[in-house]
C-alpha cells in the first residue's frame, strides 16, 4: 500500500448557483500534520465535512486509505477520528459513558482500548463526571481520545485549540505533533491562525474563497514570505546601504523594513556597522496571515 | 444494531425523559382520582340510603316486562339485562367505581391527547436534539450507516411507546387500586357498537370483560400514540428546532380535536390523520366525526399516514447535509 492516506480530486460543492468550494485536490501522506489555513469563510469548515461525510460534494473523489467516502462510507470511516468545530459530547452522561457510546459504532473496541485512549489524554480522575462538568480543555481532551478510539489512519481536527488556554494550545500542540511521528498518522487541522499553523504542520495548504491558493512546506512559505524590519541609526544612511544591498519594502521613521535572507542577514549587519551605523535592533518578522493573503491573492482583500 | 438502539435508550435514560412522563403520569392521574372519589361521594349522598341492589333489581324486572313488546330492541335489552344481573351476582355496585372502572375511563379520555403527547415528549428531539446538541456530527461520522443511525432511533421510538403505555397502565392500576379497591376485572361491558347509515346498529353489541375490554383499549392507545410518535419523529428530521416540532405537531392532535366536531359535511377530511385518532369512540359505541368511518378505517389510514412520514424521515434523512 502507498502511504497516500488521504486523497482528494477535484472536490467541489455547489449551493444553488454559488460555488462554495471550486476543484480541490490534494493528498496526505502517512505521519504528516497538515495543516488547512484560511480567514473565516474561506471553505474550510465545508471541505472538512466533505471530507468526513457530513455534506455530500458535488463534485470529485474523496479517499480514505483508498477507500472512496461515496461507495465503502462505512470502510472508509472506520480508518477516520475526527472532531468537527467543538468537541460537542452528550453533556448528560458521564466521560465513560460517552466513549462507549461511540465505542460501540466502531467495531471490535475493547474495555482495554478505551482505558488506553483515557489514559493518553490525562483524563483519568474525570472520566466518571458528567461531561457537563467538564472545562472546555476536557471536552477537548474527551473529543480527541474519541477520535482516536477506533486506532485511525487519518485524524481530522477542525480548529484544534479554539477555546484553549495558552497551556492548553501548547499541550494540544504537542500531542498531535506526537501523534504523527511517533504513531505515524495523518492529521489534518484546520485553523485561521498562521502562527497556530506554523508551529504544528509539516505542510500547509492556503484557501481562500473556496480555492487551494498554494500548497507548500511550512518553511518554503514562510521563508518567501519572510520580513526583516531594522531599527538603525542614523536611519537615512542605514536606508541607503541597504538599498544597495537588497530590496527595502517599505520605511518609516523609525525603521526599514527588508526582506529576510537567512544566509545574507549577518552579512548585512556587518555592512552597516562598518559603514557607522548603529543596528539597534533587528527583528525577523512572521508575515501576518493578512500580508500573506494580499500577497498570495494580489491584493485582493480577505473579505 | 442492538447496541446502537442501547446506546438511544441511554441516552434517553441519561435525559431523564421516563422519570419526567412518569412523574407526570401519577400528578394527573392522583387529581383524576381525587376527583372521581369526590364525585362517587356526592352521588352517594344525593341517593340518600336507597339500596342499590333494589334499585338494580327493580330496573331488571322492568326491561323484563318490556321484552314481550321490544321488537328490535329486544337484543339490546337482553344484553343489558344480562349485565345487571352480573352486577347483582357478583355484588359490584355499577356506580362505585373498582380500579378497573376508572382505568377504562381515564384511558378512554387520554388516548386521544394526553397519551401522544407524552410519548411526543421522547419523539420530537430524538433527532433535532442532536442537531442542537451537535452530536450529530459525531454520530454520522462513525463506520455506521446513515439509515442505520435512524433505524436504531426509531425502534428506540418504538420501545419508548411501549414503556409510556405500560408506565401508564401501571401507575394507574396502582393508584386507582389503592384508591377504589382492586375489584370488578371480570365485569362485562358493552362493546361492538357500529353506526350505519346514520344510525346506531346495535345488532354487533356483546359483552366482554372488564379487562378484556382494557386490553384492547391499550392496543389501540399504544397504536394512536405510535401513529403520533412516529409523526413528531419526521418533525424532529425536517425541523431544526424541537420547540417548533412540538408546537407543529400540537397544532395538529388539538386541530384534529376541533375538526372532529365541525367536518360531518366535509367528507375527504376523513383522510387526515388527526381526524382518525378517536379510535377510543369505536369502542364505546359515539358515533365518528365522518359518516361510514369505522375502527378498519381509521386504523388504515393512520397506518398509511405512518409509513409515508417514515419513508420520508429516511428519504430526507440519509440524504442532508449537516452544517
Amino acid at each position: 500500500m502507498s502511504d497516500v492516506t488521504l486523497s482528494v480530486r477535484g472536490l467541489r460543492k455547489v449551493i444553488g448557483r454559488r460555488v462554495i468550494i471550486k476543484d480541490l485536490s490534494f493528498e496526505l501522506t502517512r505521519g504528516e500534520v497538515f495543516g488547512f489555513l484560511g480567514p473565516n469563510g474561506a471553505g474550510k469548515t465545508t471541505t472538512i465535512r466533505m471530507l468526513v461525510g457530513l455534506i455530500k460534494p458535488t463534485a470529485g473523489t474523496i479517499r480514505i486509505c483508498g477507500l472512496d467516502i461515496a461507495r465503502q462510507f462505512t470502510k472508509a470511516m472506520s480508518r477516520m477520528g475526527c472532531i468537527v468545530e467543538n468537541p460537542e459530547l452528550y453533556p448528560f452522561l458521564s466521560g465513560m459513558d460517552n466513549l462507549r457510546h461511540f465505542a460501540v459504532m466502531l467495531r471490535g473496541i475493547t474495555r482495554e482500548r478505551i482505558d488506553e485512549v483515557v489514559r493518553l489524554v490525562g483524563l483519568e480522575e474525570r472520566i466518571g463526571d458528567k461531561v457537563g462538568t467538564y472545562s472546555l480543555g476536557m471536552r477537548q481532551r474527551l473529543g480527541i481520545a474519541q477520535a482516536l478510539l477506533g486506532k485511525p489512519d487519518v485524524l481530522i481536527l477542525d480548529e484544534p485549540t479554539n477555546g484553549l488556554d495558552p497551556s492548553g494550545i501548547r499541550e494540544m500542540r504537542a500531542f498531535i505533533r506526537s501523534l504523527a511521528e511517533k504513531e505515524g498518522l495523518t492529521v489534518l487541522v484546520s485553523s485561521h491562525l498562521l502562527h497556530e499553523i506554523q508551529l504544528m504542520c509539516d505542510r500547509v495548504a492556503i484557501m481562500a474563497k473556496g480555492e487551494i491558493i498554494r500548497v507548500d512546506t511550512v518553511q518554503e512559505l514562510l521563508a518567501s514570505e519572510e520580513r526583516m524590519v531594522w531599527r538603525l541609526r542614523p536611519l537615512p544612511l542605514g536606508r541607503l546601504i541597504l538599498s544597495d544591498l537588497t530590496e527595502v519594502l517599505s520605511a518609516d521613521e523609525v525603521t526599514v523594513t527588508t526582506v529576510y535572507s537567512e544566509r545574507h542577514a549577518g552579512e548585512w549587519s556587518r555592512r552597516l556597522i562598518e559603514a557607522g551605523v548603529s543596528v539597534m535592533e533587528m527583528n525577523r518578522k512572521l508575515p501576518a496571515l493578512e500580508d500573506l493573503f494580499l500577497e498570495l491573492t494580489g491584493g485582493e482583500s480577505i473579505d | 444494531m442492538i447496541n446502537l438502539v442501547h446506546n438511544e435508550m441511554m441516552k434517553l435514560l441519561g435525559k431523564r425523559r421516563f422519570l419526567i412522563i412518569g412523574i407526570i403520569i401519577v400528578v394527573l392521574l392522583a387529581l383524576f382520582a381525587y376527583a372521581q372519589a369526590r364525585q362517587s361521594e356526592a352521588v352517594k349522598e344525593r341517593l340518600g340510603e336507597v339500596d342499590w341492589r333494589t334499585e338494580l333489581q327493580q330496573q331488571i324486572v322492568d326491561w323484563q316486562n318490556r321484552l314481550s313488546s321490544a321488537g328490535q330492541w329486544r337484543e339490546q335489552l337482553e344484553i343489558q339485562i344480562d349485565q345487571y344481573q352480573y352486577y347483582l351476582d357478583h355484588d359490584v355496585n355499577p356506580s362505585e367505581p373498582g380500579a378497573p372502572s376508572f382505568m377504562r375511563g381515564f384511558t378512554e379520555n387520554s388516548a386521544e391527547l394526553f397519551l401522544p403527547l407524552l410519548v411526543m415528549i421522547v419523539a420530537v428531539d430524538l433527532v433535532s436534539s442532536e442537531r442542537s446538541m451537535g452530536t450529530i456530527k459525531l454520530l454520522l461520522t462513525r463506520p455506521v450507516s446513515r439509515s442505520a443511525v435512524l433505524l436504531s432511533k426509531y425502534i428506540a421510538l418504538v420501545l419508548s411507546v411501549s414503556i409510556v403505555i405500560f408506565l401508564f397502565a401501571l401507575l394507574s392500576y396502582l393508584i386507582s387500586a389503592l384508591m377504589f379497591g382492586n375489584k370488578g376485572w371480570t365485569a362485562p361491558v358493552l362493546t361492538g357498537f357500529e353506526v350505519r347509515g346514520g344510525e346506531l346498529d346495535a345488532s354487533g353489541v356483546r359483552l366482554v370483560s372488564q379487562w378484556q375490554y382494557l386490553l384492547q383499549q391499550f392496543g389501540l392507545a399504544w397504536f394512536i400514540s405510535l401513529v403520533v410518535g412516529t409523526l413528531s419523529f419526521m418533525l424532529s428530521i425536517l425541523m431544526r428546532s424541537s420547540a417548533a416540532g412540538m408546537g407543529t405537531m400540537l397544532a395538529c392532535l388539538i386541530s384534529g380535536a376541533i375538526l372532529s366536531n365541525m367536518v360531518s359535511s366535509w367528507d375527504s377530511a376523513k383522510y387526515l390523520f388527526m381526524v382518525n385518532l378517536g379510535l377510543m369512540d369505536y369502542m364505546s359505541g359515539s358515533p365518528p366525526p365522518i359518516e361510514g368511518m369505522t375502527l378498519g378505517f381509521s386504523l388504515t389510514v393512520l397506518a398509511v399516514w405512518m409509513a409515508a412520514a417514515l419513508a420520508a424521515s429516511f428519504a430526507v434523512f440519509t440524504r442532508k447535509d449537516i452544517y
